[in-house]
């Protein structure tokens, strides 16, 4: 158990990297808690193996430290940061029995015997593999197999930590979500350290305390499932987490305005503060279709926009309506007491989930603490 | 849907029915045919029944060339199977290295059998032979024309050396095919390199190592034109295996009976061993309930 800490850390497949599109993992500083859940979330080609694989031992990163409680690990093997790993494919030893394979880990550290017996029964349990024990391993199903690499991820107690990568990729629907609830569950119990790579963010946020968005070989924000939902650092979080995601509008500031088209949207003071000190022209405004309402009250309408509404999905208890503001499209949810009709309507941003974005990233915030 | 009978159907089956009747059974039956005959010219044969078969399994010569033929095997399978696997395991995985190997391991393989014999007698020979006057300047009293162990030894060597290759390469074909995310797995769960030999590569390995011991062993019993050529089945008999003994029996003594007769066994031995060996093998990954 281990609390994993990574220090400018940076990784290119390539020999001598020249541009910063070459890395596959841009410097990055983070913190792993001892005993946390973490899921590491984002798009493929976005670094998350690569990350995984560096703090593993199964890759040497080109610059930057890992360190394992405070001791550097660079140079250890995986054998020696003793690190747990299940992979993305089912990696079953096809002649041995799944007692065996279960085994192995345990085997390969020279744990007595009686222990092994009772952890692998322990373990079989655990992921329902009892019946299948005395079996040979290369003549189950594919998730069954999974299920094996998973078990055997989990029967050495006394892991630095465990890594997933993606491990529920090849599993049918039902048991997946069986087994994340079953991992979620190995977690509370062993209070070990576990990072779990995917591209779902359901998976994530059913598994994980906290969820570290990837994007482009940086981690572009840290944070609990809501605070990614409410307050996404970078307009890639709003896209990628909700769904549908976050609606941005490129903005100008003009003369103490914001506007795009021929419509004004009024800011907070902290954003406008923030628009005053850039000298940049890459401006976004972000809000979740959730956030978006119907202008209907006397407060509203002084700061209502005007906009059309071309084309609404009904969802049963709600719906979403693509609306057209200007040339901008935009997605609200409409709730099932709301009613909203095809043609001209009025619509409000509420000014606390407005979100301003200056050169893609989260700016005017207010500090809390 | 309703299937329509129609017998004629059975016609289509025909062109393979004769293809098989001609490449395998009509010469088999002709064998057969012979085995129970004795044949003194072309219009004069005696129906014998089984004497030829008595007569074949009570000859020393015969007895004593099929026991060379499984000594002889048995030491191919026993130095070829295991160096082949160190080769592949050895040889580079990617780049220009693994090219240049997979050339020069593909070479012995295209040497035509009687000149593999040819190189061989030149090569071992004492007087210009690089070979056999290296071993012999090394102080080794080496000739495989008069010493029985050195002429035996040769043939092996020759063996080794024309066949691993094949060995080598499908070996090297099967463990190129291991995913990256095995020996990952393997490290992960602290495996040794042993471990990981035995545990992921040897199982990987076991289709094509089937096909290879299957080949290398069907092939060097059937083994005739380089020993043949090195040595003549010489000195003595030391070097004659079962085919050479068998074409001097058909083709130099003209005994077409018993010939035909030892064909047929030869031919069983040959089919209940490589059925014996594919079935153990096969029967080893079921599960057992």
């Amino acid at each position: 158990m281990a609390e994993i800490v990574l220090n400018n850390l940076a990784h290119s497949y390539l020999p001598n990297p020249e541009s910063e599109q070459e890395f596959a993992l841009r410097e990055l500083t983070h913190r792993w808690k001892q005993g946390g859940a973490y899921a590491l979330l984002g798009p493929s080609g976005c670094g998350k193996s690569t990350l995984l694989n560096i703090i593993s031992g199964l890759l040497q990163p080109s610059q930057g430290q890992v360190l394992f409680d405070g001791n550097e690990v660079n140079e250890l093997s995986p054998k020696e940061r003793n690190i747990a790993q299940v992979f993305q494919f089912p990696v079953v030893y096809g002649g041995m029995t799944v007692f065996d394979n279960l085994a192995f880990p345990l085997r390969n550290i020279k744990a007595p015997k009686a222990q092994i017996k009772q952890k692998v029964q322990e373990v079989a349990e655990l992921m329902e593999l009892t019946d299948v024990l005395k079996k040979k391993a290369n003549n189950l199903s594919a998730d069954q197999k999974q299920k094996i690499s998973m078990a055997r991820g989990l029967v050495r107690e006394d892991v630095s930590a465990i890594l997933f990568d993606e491990p529920l990729t090849v599993i049918d629907p039902h048991l997946k979500w069986k087994l994340r609830r079953k991992l979620k569950q190995i977690h509370e119990q062993l209070n070990i350290t576990m990072l779990y790579v995917t591209h779902d963010q359901l998976e994530a946020a059913t598994f994980a305390d906290e969820i570290a968005v990837m994007y482009q070989g940086k981690i572009v924000q840290f944070g609990t499932p809501q605070s990614l939902f409410e307050k996404p650092n970078h307009t890639f979080v709003g896209y990628f987490i909700g769904s549908p995601g976050m609606n941005f509008i490129p903005v100008s500031w003009e003369q103490g305005e914001c506007r795009f088209g021929n419509q004004t949207v009024t800011l907070t003071e902290q954003q406008e503060a923030a628009l005053n000190a850039t000298p940049s022209t890459n401006l976004k405004i972000g809000i979740r279709p959730e956030f978006v309402q119907l202008a209907t009250s006397q407060e509203r309408i002084e700061h209502s926009l005007q906009a059309e509404c071309i084309h609404i999905e009904d969802y049963g208890t709600y719906s979403l309506a693509t609306l057209m503001l200007d040339e901008h499209k935009i997605i609200m949810r409409v709730e099932e007491g709301e009613r909203i009709a095809i043609g001209h309507v009025s619509i409000h941003f509420p000014n606390e989930s407005l979100k301003l974005y200056i050169d893609e990233y989260l700016a005017g915030e207010v500090v809390s603490e | 849907m309703n299937k329509t009978p129609n017998n004629k159907a059975w016609w289509l089956v025909l062109p393979v029915f004769l293809l098989v009747a001609f490449s395998a059974l009509i010469p088999l039956m002709t064998v057969v045919n012979y085995s129970v005959q004795d044949i003194f010219d072309q219009n004069t044969a005696y129906f014998v029944g089984i004497e030829w078969y008595q007569e074949i399994l009570q000859d020393e010569r015969l007895r004593e060339s099929l026991f060379r033929q499984f000594g002889f095997s048995f030491a191919v399978l026993a130095i070829e199977i295991p160096l082949g696997i160190f080769v592949a395991l050895t040889m580079p995985k990617q780049g220009w290295q693994a090219s240049v190997s997979l050339i020069l391991l593909a070479l012995p393989l295209l040497i035509p059998w009687n000149v593999v014999g040819t190189i061989w007698q030149v090569f071992a020979r004492g007087d210009i032979g690089l070979f056999g006057w290296g071993l012999n300047s090394l102080g080794v009293d080496y000739n495989y024309t008069a010493n029985s162990v050195d002429a035996w030894l040769t043939v092996l060597l020759m063996d080794v050396w024309h066949w691993t290759s094949l060995v080598a390469l499908l070996c090297y074909s099967g463990l190129r095919a291991i995913p990256e995310a095995y020996y990952q797995a393997a490290q992960i769960d602290r495996a040794s390199s042993w471990s990981i030999f035995r545990y992921i590569q040897m199982p990987k390995l076991k289709g094509v190592l089937v096909i290879a011991v299957l080949l290398r062993f069907m092939d060097s019993f059937m083994i005739y034109t380089e020993p043949f050529v090195l040595t003549g089945g010489g000195p003595g008999s030391s070097t004659t295996f079962l085919s050479q003994t068998l074409a001097q029996m058909a083709i130099g003594q003209f005994d077409l009976g018993p010939a035909a007769a030892f064909s047929l066994i030869y031919f069983l031995i040959v089919l209940l061993l490589s059925w014996l060996f594919f079935t153990t093998i096969t029967h080893m990954d079921k599960d057992k309930s």
